[in-house]
């Protein structure tokens, strides 16, 4: 850890604006992020189909039309900027080789749209967090480990120009604390050990790129945020529960900046917003157009703050209109097309009221985002010194924010809900002050599922 | 009865200790063990089942009540095995090959559990041989599979084929779940049945092994 951030970037909350941020970021062929304008961010994955060896020949043709269909909608669409995102799959990163050659690929289609029809882009690349192969997880040392860093290293070397990890230490308590609603495992998953385990891996990271000339993007909350969300909507967790996680999550996040990861955030990070205040760096977002990779309460109000707007990931089939890759990336086109002209007409203060309002009431994990909910979780988390007392504080925060809305009658909190925000507190209440005293007692709790030297402990 | 219903109702409200005790109630004022695990335990469950799927209880609740019904069955076992009771049927679930999701398996586990069914987990990342290897072993009636990514979804396929080419799929029915699977999916790679849910998923393995409630 180099840089801590103990003040907002972004003090004021009605700074905080979709298209801007108060360090933008240059990447790839000439694409700057934050900088009044907010572009697509173009995922993909492959249909259903083998990935090994014997079937290569097939998943590069694929990549290769996605490449050609990217190109040839940005050109139709006259798109001012772009980002595509390489999500690698599990066997592409225990084969850093593959990965890399998929890399290449897609940065040959991007230089190419470059300099045939001067496309400002980049290539996002995302290796896949294979450590947690065995149980308990061995995070710091293994070849899951050693092929990791290689896959960072040979894509950064293939083309990639930021580089980015949806890492998961810590998942391995946090998942069994979720499913049995237990606060204590959840703070201390995210606040003990996760920040534990991002510290060690952002490192390895940022020093990959710096070799690289190569941006160091940022971490995912996701297998633990967006786990509670998914839950949440399949209606097995209260969605205030999903929604202080969430919250609570963003510290875990905010250690790779600490790191010196200088963003774009990883589009399925909904913590995004909070990040931006506490960094000021730009931040993707997913909402309403990722609906082709899963369901979510938050598809307006999480554009609201967005320097990138995403499809987190739709699988290359044909539709009626062409490949689905395409599709999406004409609906992310006209999207932001939309942004881009309420920054041009002045009337972005009023686009982003109307994202935030439309979604707010309705859900509590669409409350937690809004800007004036992030500012404030974002404050209380950089008035503390240690990463569990920020976690704790930001959870406490978002129970506040969530409290109050429903007693002003802004949000819609059935009595179960209400209940459990309840409950909520109660055990953020009685967590101790000392983390070392949580610790014995977590180690009692869930010591058979978490290896203690996989977090320097 | 009404210390069965008082049972089934403390199960359904997660009161472990209040559980147990009446377990040891009933045993001791003479109540067969299999009528204390079918009218309590079992009856007790099903409406925890009944009340997740409408939406009145989240998880949490819900484990809850297996602790409450696991702490009886930990009184209950011996006298089961000793009376030569019958499990409901021994379920085995895995996430496939290449496939690091297990929270939907954890979660179709769980409610087999709830359900009274004997559960083998071989968690996840599972290749087909060790599927093999363990259906041999453990014998379940039921073969649970999941998987969540479009790349590891075949692997469904590949696992049937093996258990087919060591000549056990006449003894073992074999049910699938996961985002990208559908009942499409699984009649196309010849699977007995699909559940979009780890509620339905009770379903179908009632269904599959002619239970009733
Ligand atoms: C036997 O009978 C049955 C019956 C019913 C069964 C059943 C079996 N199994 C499941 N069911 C059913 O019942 C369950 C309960 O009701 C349900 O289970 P579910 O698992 O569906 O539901 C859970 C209760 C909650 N759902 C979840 O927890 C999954 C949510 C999403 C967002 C998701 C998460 C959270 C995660 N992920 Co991943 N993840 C996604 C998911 C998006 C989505 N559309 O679901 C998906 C599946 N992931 C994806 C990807 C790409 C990846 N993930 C990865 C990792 C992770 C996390 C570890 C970060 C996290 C883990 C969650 C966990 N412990 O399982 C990586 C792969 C890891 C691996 N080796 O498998 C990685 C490759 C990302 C990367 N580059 O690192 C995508 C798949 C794309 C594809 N090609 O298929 C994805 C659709 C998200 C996306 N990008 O759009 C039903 O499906």
């Amino acid at each position: 850890m180099s840089v801590s951030f103990r003040a907002l970037s972004v003090p004021d909350p009605s700074a905080l604006m979709f298209g801007r941020a108060s360090k933008p970021v240059s990447c790839g062929f000439g694409l700057e992020l934050g900088n009044g304008q907010v572009y697509p961010e173009l995922n993909f994955t492959l249909p259903t189909m083998v990935l090994d060896e014997s079937n290569w020949t097939a998943v590069v043709a694929h990549y290769e039309e996605i490449g050609t269909s990217i190109q040839r909608a940005a050109k139709r669409l006259k798109l001012p900027g772009l980002m595509v995102e390489f999500e690698l799959l599990p066997p592409m990163t225990e084969h850093p080789s593959w990965g890399a050659e998929i890399t290449a690929i897609l940065h040959r289609h991007l230089k190419q749209a470059h300099e045939n029809f001067g496309l400002p882009c980049a290539l996002r690349v995302t290796p896949t967090d294979i450590r947690d192969v065995t149980r308990p997880p061995e995070l710091r040392s293994g070849k899951p480990l050693e092929a990791l860093l290689r896959s960072f290293d040979e894509c950064a070397a293939a083309g990639a120009d930021v580089l980015s990890i949806e890492s998961v230490g810590a998942k391995e308590v946090h998942d069994e604390a979720l499913l049995y609603g237990d606060l204590e495992g959840v703070i201390f998953a995210l606040g003990v050990l996760a920040p534990r385990d991002m510290d060690f891996l952002w490192n390895k990271i940022v020093a990959v790129c710096s070799a690289h000339t190569v941006v160091p993007g940022a971490d995912s909350a996701c297998g633990f945020a967006n786990t509670a969300m998914q839950l949440s909507s399949q209606g097995m967790l209260p969605e205030v529960l999903a929604a202080v996680v969430r919250a609570a999550s963003a510290v875990r996040s905010l250690v790779a900046y600490e790191c010196g990861a200088r963003g774009p955030s990883k589009d399925c990070a909904y913590e995004g917003p909070i990040l931006k205040a506490i960094t000021g760096t730009p931040i993707a977002m997913e909402g309403k157009s990722a609906s082709c990779a899963h369901f979510s309460p938050v598809g307006n109000v999480a554009a609201a703050m967005c320097d990138l707007w995403s499809n987190e990931s739709v699988q290359n089939v044909r539709l009626l209109s062409g490949p689905a890759p395409e599709a999406y990336l004409e609906l992310l086109a006209y999207d932001c097309r939309l942004f881009n002209q309420a920054l041009k007409s002045g009337t972005e203060r009023a686009y982003q009221d109307l994202l935030v309002e439309s979604d707010v009431h309705l859900s509590p994990q669409a409350y937690i985002l809004s800007p004036l909910s992030t500012g404030r979780i974002a404050s209380a988390i950089v008035k503390e010194s240690n990463h569990y007392a920020m976690t704790l504080a930001a959870a406490r925060e978002s129970v506040l924010i969530l409290r109050e809305a429903g007693q002003k009658k802004e949000l819609d909190l059935n009595s179960r809900e209400v209940e459990w925000l309840e409950r909520i507190s109660r055990d953020l209440d009685a967590l101790p002050v000392d983390e070392q005293q949580l610790l014995v007692a977590m180690q009692e709790r869930y010591g058979h599922l978490f290896s203690a030297a996989s977090y320097g402990l | 009865m009404k210390e069965l219903q008082d049972l089934a109702q403390s199960v359904e409200q997660g009161q472990v200790q209040k559980v147990s005790g009446l377990t040891q109630q009933l045993l001791d004022s003479g109540v067969s063990p299999q009528t204390i695990l079918n009218d309590g335990l079992i009856a007790g469950m099903t409406v925890v089942g009944q009340k997740m799927r409408s939406g009145e209880m989240y998880l949490p609740e819900v484990l809850q009540s297996a602790s409450a019904m696991h702490g009886s069955l930990k009184i209950l076992k011996p006298h089961l095995v000793r009376e030569g009771a019958q499990s409901r049927g021994k379920i085995m679930v895995g996430t496939v090959k290449g496939d690091m999701h297990d929270i939907g398996k954890n979660l179709v586990s769980i409610m087999l559990q709830g359900a009274g069914f004997d559960i083998v987990d071989l968690g996840l990342n599972v290749s087909p041989q060790k599927f093999v290897e363990a259906i041999s072993a453990h014998q379940p009636a039921i073969l649970g599979l999941s998987a969540m990514l479009t790349t590891t979804m075949l692997n469904m396929k590949t696992t049937i084929e093996a258990i087919n080419a060591a000549g056990l799929r006449s003894s073992v029915k074999v049910i699938i779940g996961g985002a990208p699977v559908s009942q499409k999916f699984a009649d196309e790679i010849g699977a007995d049945g699909y559940a979009r849910d780890a509620v339905l998923a009770v379903d179908k393995v009632k269904q599959l092994l002619g239970v009733s409630a």
